[in-house]
């Protein structure tokens, strides 16, 4: 299965309220123990509807490391 | 489409709830459930399912700023977000909680009943349209305490709703950030033990997985 060029990257302190979980279409995201989400990287599709509803605004889309990897190439 | 399931409608209840101690005050005492409840699953289950799934108020903000649209979405500030704001407010909030309950002692001592719920920790509502006659007066005082405490956390969210995004209040609720904290104490206790088997007996298994 072809990835998506973008997915879901969490970067800082997430407070676990569930908000990314109850938006994400494809069921990529999880809170992990209580403290903080996790993102299922196979799963996530990069659309971004996490990014908005994250309240402590820690959900950021990110090109994926070979996606990268290629651009550098080219580059 | 996701599947709805019974605890997505749990926002009714809130709303019910806020309505209720309209009427009658005694029903403040209800609001009990929505402190042990997160409580309990955190303690024992070592989770945050009561904000992921079971909060009737994050709904209820969720459905009027996003759904009804009378949030205006913008990036909560920074301070907002902070660990420090987050637990300075739990230590602030759950102080005025313990002074509520100090004031229920005092009229369980004897001093009169003060049929007022403060709004804000500030404004004192009068409220006394109600009979609480039939219950005795430290009880009637928990619930006008206690109800103070629900009103002004949901005024609180509903402020941060309509300036930032809908479910800004779970960012700095005193007890998510409560349930939050016991699940990292309790999971990194869990860790510890179990590094303490490796030692011990040799069949480290890692509970973080």
């Amino acid at each position: 299965m072809k990835l998506s060029k973008k997915k879901a990257n969490i970067i800082g302190q997430c407070v676990a309220c569930g908000c990314c979980v109850k938006t994400c279409p494809l069921d990529a995201i999880a809170i992990s123990k209580g403290i903080r989400a996790v993102i299922d990287e196979q799963k996530c599709v990069g659309c971004g509807k996490c990014e908005d509803a994250c309240p402590a605004s820690v959900i950021f889309m990110a090109l994926r490391e070979d996606v990268k990897d290629e651009a550098k190439a080219l580059v | 489409m996701k599947q709805k399931h019974w605890y997505d409608y749990l926002w009714v209840a809130s709303s019910v709830y806020l309505a209720l101690g309209f009427f009658n005050i005694l029903f403040a005492w209800l609001g009990m459930i929505c402190f042990i409840t997160p409580l309990l699953i955190s303690i024992i289950g070592g989770s945050k399912m009561y904000c992921n799934k079971y909060c009737g108020r994050g709904q209820l903000f969720e459905l009027l700023g996003g759904g009804l649209g009378f949030s205006m979405k913008n990036k909560p500030p920074g301070f907002l977000r902070s660990t420090w704001f987050r637990y300075g407010f739990l230590t602030f909030f759950m102080t005025m909680f313990f002074l509520m309950i100090y004031n229920t002692y005092l009229v369980f001592a004897g001093i009169e009943l003060r049929e007022a719920v403060t709004l804000l920790w500030v404004f004192k509502l009068p409220w006394n349209w109600t009979n609480t006659s039939f219950v005795t007066p430290w009880a009637a005082q928990f619930a006008f305490g206690f109800y103070g405490v629900m009103l002004t956390s949901t005024v609180l969210g509903l402020a941060t709703m309509i300036i930032f995004k809908p479910r800004t209040w779970c960012v700095y609720c005193p007890m998510g950030t409560m349930t939050q904290g016991i699940c990292i104490i309790k999971h990194r206790r869990e860790k510890a033990d179990g590094r303490k088997g490796e030692t011990n007996s040799g069949a480290f298994k890692d509970i973080s997985q």
